[in-house]
């Protein structure tokens, strides 16, 4: 790689200040940085530093949630195919549905990236520091929670919408109060309503010469169908499950329709496991958020004044964005409590809420982005009075010496 | 026995080139003493270019407190004070005659001393600088009473000389230079000593101390962590500490009335051919030590550890604080993609490399930051290997803000930079912790006083 190196050496003073491309600093510093990791020496401080940084730890985020990607992408294939009643099985099928998937995906994803990282580059140059890694994440976030119907020019103006409002407006990665990825699909929810809710966005239905819906197609989600029944559940093509247990199973592994990333528990818990293993993401918050969404279902269950609230306590969390929100949006370091206790409350009340919100709420069965949303913005509160305890136990120690 | 208790966060850092316990002598032509080692000091100097000085001549005062005086370590000529910018006085050196000459303050038993007669004699002789005080992490200042004063028995440093070695042989020094600093404080002295294995006698057989355990990794030997975890420092409150090697120096002093400026210090890194023990002195020129010792290639010289130490060149001296000298490669290359690859050479306290595979192993770390400057972004990650009741990012958030109030809520006076060095080490954005708690500690001193 020794040339690749002597190559970005030798163009290295166009980009440096006085130079001709002096205008693309930060473009050629993000590259150049991707390529190679600096050698920057440590000129003051420790003289040896970790290993880490922030390109490996938001990297390890996206390898995280690749299991939950590929398996959104041969999801879009499957609920596509099972709408026009062919490959019912999982593993039948398996090359169209991923190809499918693909095509109907990937565009998003590169919108999303090629928008979010366009911006990026375009405040990184004007403020004049260096890109920063945060949206590699958000980048691929924005694409897995939303519907696969979504039009790729929405995907563009709200990933617009996130980074600037979202993010940058607070003085970019690290300074924002919202979730990014959130704020872009809280952007699109409330703009683009009929694209983001109902019963036609979550499948491509459409169909080639010789193909045709099947007679009880139906595009309802699990939760839209919680509404009627809690029990009697129908996939997509209008076919029954064979029990409650059934349909609960085949939402575990994610054969249901729903956002592109967020069905199957089982590709977001693999993600999980990397995220917690790695210690890149809050065991604190992933639990509490978990325990908070299950006692909310479980009071629900003690309730039970509805169908919805008759929906086993472990089963709502199948359901949605709930563990997807878990592991990948509530987690994020930024917008997440900062301290250890508030992670507990952070996470507790945004599990919580996220339940209360689904069943409560009859226009649009899902709490979830809601939840965390709302949990961002208290999030500095908690960790004020976390803080302040601390503060205050420092006080009263200075008292107790005084006496 | 004295009570135990367990540090449970923090890391050790584990380094290839540990010292050898092997002693070796080591004599330099010329030594240095840095008026910017014993920080916040202002030198007014004593003596001139060409003066001859015994070792014990004043060098210089402090011009807050004009009794503290840092002396000569050796007898010869000043030859050269070295300025920096604004005539800022870097280093005086002194070129050492072959025989060392003392100044003599005369023997006495700190035991039939009062406390002021203690002071008084320590402050002549030079040897006040060594006793330090927190908050702020700055030479004790001899007109205040300290609530306490600790020592802490070991440093859990990487690569930090093992006191266990460094004392073993010295119990009779070290039992005087303690009876001498329990004069100087009515409350209790501290010694906390080393809890995984076993230390040596002469520290476990300190008389007139408390002596408390503290099992657990780096930054179990940090004083800091010892006062926090036994007397933390409240507002107003003032809490000296002394180096184990400082008590032998001012034992020395009144067991034979010399400033007796010996160090034994580890020269020690991976890129020194045989790190071992050295005899030496305070300032030592560390030429002639690592002069045919070292390895090929740039590298880093550091009085001190690869945590805290300070950076020095090949023809530098020795820190006056210190009790090493690390030697590791400097970074030369960038890595392709480094930011992906396994690198199973890099040590992390996460586990996004594979340096959790092998707890034991000994690594070989160069300067590289390993990546760039970046805003706070991950958190919790600092709170591992703090063991503080402290938050430490809203402390720093304070600290850049210049916040007083809030720094003093949020437990400035209990650290000082050390504290936050393993937080630097592990931080992913890679940000000067250290100087921002100097600089926080200074701002403080400075309006607080």
């Amino acid at each position: 790689m020794k040339f690749l190196r002597d190559y970005l050496d030798s163009i290295k003073p166009n980009f440096e200040k006085g130079g001709k491309l002096e205008k693309l600093h930060s473009v050629f510093d993000g590259l150049e940085t991707f390529l190679f990791v600096p050698r920057h020496g440590a000129q003051s401080g420790a003289h040896i530093r970790d290993g880490i940084d922030m390109k490996r730890a938001m990297f390890t985020v996206v390898i995280a949630m690749i299991p939950a990607m590929l398996f959104g992408i041969w999801n879009t294939g499957h609920q596509h195919f099972l709408t026009l009643g062919m490959f019912a099985g999982p593993l039948d099928g398996l090359m169209d549905k991923l190809m499918f998937g693909l095509i109907k995906v990937l565009p998003l994803i590169v919108v999303s990236y090629g928008v979010g990282l366009g911006i990026e580059f375009l405040f990184a140059q004007l403020r004049g520091h260096s890109i920063n890694e945060g949206f590699l994440v958000s980048g691929l976030l924005i694409p897995l929670c939303l519907p696969v119907e979504v039009p790729l020019w929405m995907v563009a103006v709200a990933t617009a919408f996130a980074v600037v409002i979202g993010k940058e407006v607070f003085g970019g990665t690290g300074m924002n109060i919202l979730n990014p990825a959130l704020t872009a699909r809280a952007f699109l929810f409330f703009a683009y309503p009929t694209k983001m809710s109902g019963n036609t966005v979550w499948i491509n239905t459409s169909a080639e010469n010789g193909q045709a819906l099947v007679d009880g197609y139906s595009g309802e989600t699990f939760l839209a169908q919680s509404i009627q029944s809690s029990s009697n559940y129908v996939n997509v093509a209008g076919v029954p499950y064979e029990s409650a247990p059934d349909a609960w199973m085949n939402a575990f592994w994610g054969f249901i329709p729903g956002s592109i990333g967020e069905t199957s528990v089982v590709a977001i818990l693999i993600g999980a496991g990397v995220l917690l293993f790695t210690g890149i993401g809050s065991w604190r918050i992933m639990l509490s958020f978990f325990l908070g969404g299950y006692v909310m279902g479980l009071i629900f269950n003690a309730w039970g004044a509805n169908e919805f609230m008759q929906v086993p306590a472990i089963y709502q969390t199948f359901m949605g964005g709930f563990f997807f929100g878990m592991v990948f949006m509530a987690t994020d370091p930024v917008s997440a409590a900062q301290t250890n206790v508030g992670k507990w409350i952070y996470g507790f009340l945004a599990g919580f809420l996220g339940i209360m919100i689904r069943v409560f709420n009859p226009a649009y069965p899902e709490g979830i982005m809601m939840s965390i949303l709302f949990m961002n913005v208290m999030a500095p509160l908690i960790d004020h009075y976390v803080v302040q305890a601390n503060v205050n136990r420092r006080l009263k120690r200075v008292k107790v010496s005084n006496q | 026995m004295g009570k135990s208790i367990k540090i449970k966060k923090g890391l050790n850092i584990n380094l290839v080139g540990e010292a050898d316990k092997v002693l070796s002598n080591h004599v330099s032509d010329t030594y240095s003493i840095k008026p910017p080692n014993f920080h916040g000091a202002i030198p007014k100097l004593l003596v001139k270019e060409g003066a001859e000085v015994l070792a014990g001549t004043p060098l210089f005062f402090d011009k807050n407190h004009e009794q503290v005086k840092v002396c000569s370590p050796v007898s010869g000529e000043v030859a050269s004070i070295v300025r920096g910018e604004k005539r800022k006085i870097l280093e005086i050196r002194i070129l050492a005659d072959k025989e060392i000459k003392y100044e003599d303050f005369g023997a006495s038993n700190p035991n039939d001393l009062s406390g002021d007669e203690v002071k008084k004699k320590m402050l002549q002789a030079g040897a006040w600088p060594f006793i330090r005080q927190r908050p702020y992490d700055v030479i004790a200042n001899p007109n205040q009473k300290p609530k306490a004063i600790f020592i802490s028995g070991f440093d859990s440093n990487p690569l930090a000389a093992d006191f266990d070695f460094v004392l073993h042989d010295k119990a009779e020094e070290f039992q005087i230079g303690l009876d001498a600093i329990k004069k100087l404080t009515d409350g209790k002295v501290h010694l906390g000593l080393r809890g995984d294995h076993n230390p040596t006698d002469v520290l476990k057989n300190a008389k007139g101390v408390e002596i408390n355990y503290f099992p657990g990794p780096h930054p179990a030997g940090n004083v800091g962590v010892q006062i926090h975890h036994i007397d933390p420092i409240n507002k107003g409150e003032v809490v000296w500490y002394v180096s184990p090697q400082d008590v032998l120096l001012i034992g020395k002093l009144f067991l034979t009335g010399k400033y007796d400026a010996t160090r034994i210090i580890a020269l020690a890194g991976s890129e020194v051919l045989k790190p071992r023990y050295y005899k030496t002195l305070i300032g030592a020129n560390i030429k002639s030590l690592v002069e045919g010792n070292v390895k090929e290639g740039l590298l880093r010289y550091i009085s001190g550890n690869p945590l805290t130490g300070e950076r020095i060149s090949q023809d530098d001296s020795l820190g006056a604080y210190h009790s090493s000298i690390t030697v590791i490669p400097e970074t030369t290359e960038s890595r392709f993609f480094g930011w992906i690859t396994p690198n199973f050479d890099k040590l992390s306290a996460s586990r996004t490399m594979f340096s959790w595979l092998m707890p034991n192993k000994k690594y070989s770390l160069d300067t590289s930051l390993n990546g760039e400057d970046r805003a706070f972004v991950m958190t919790g990650q600092y709170e591992k290997v703090f063991p503080f009741d402290i938050y430490p990012v809203y402390l720093l958030k304070a600290i850049l803000t210049e916040d007083i109030e809030k720094m003093e809520n949020l437990g400035i006076f209990e650290v000082a930079p050390e504290d936050f060095a393993l937080c630097e080490f592990v931080c992913t954005s890679k940000m000067q912790l250290q100087k921002m708690v100097r600089e926080g500690l200074d701002l403080v001193h400075k309006e607080v006083g």
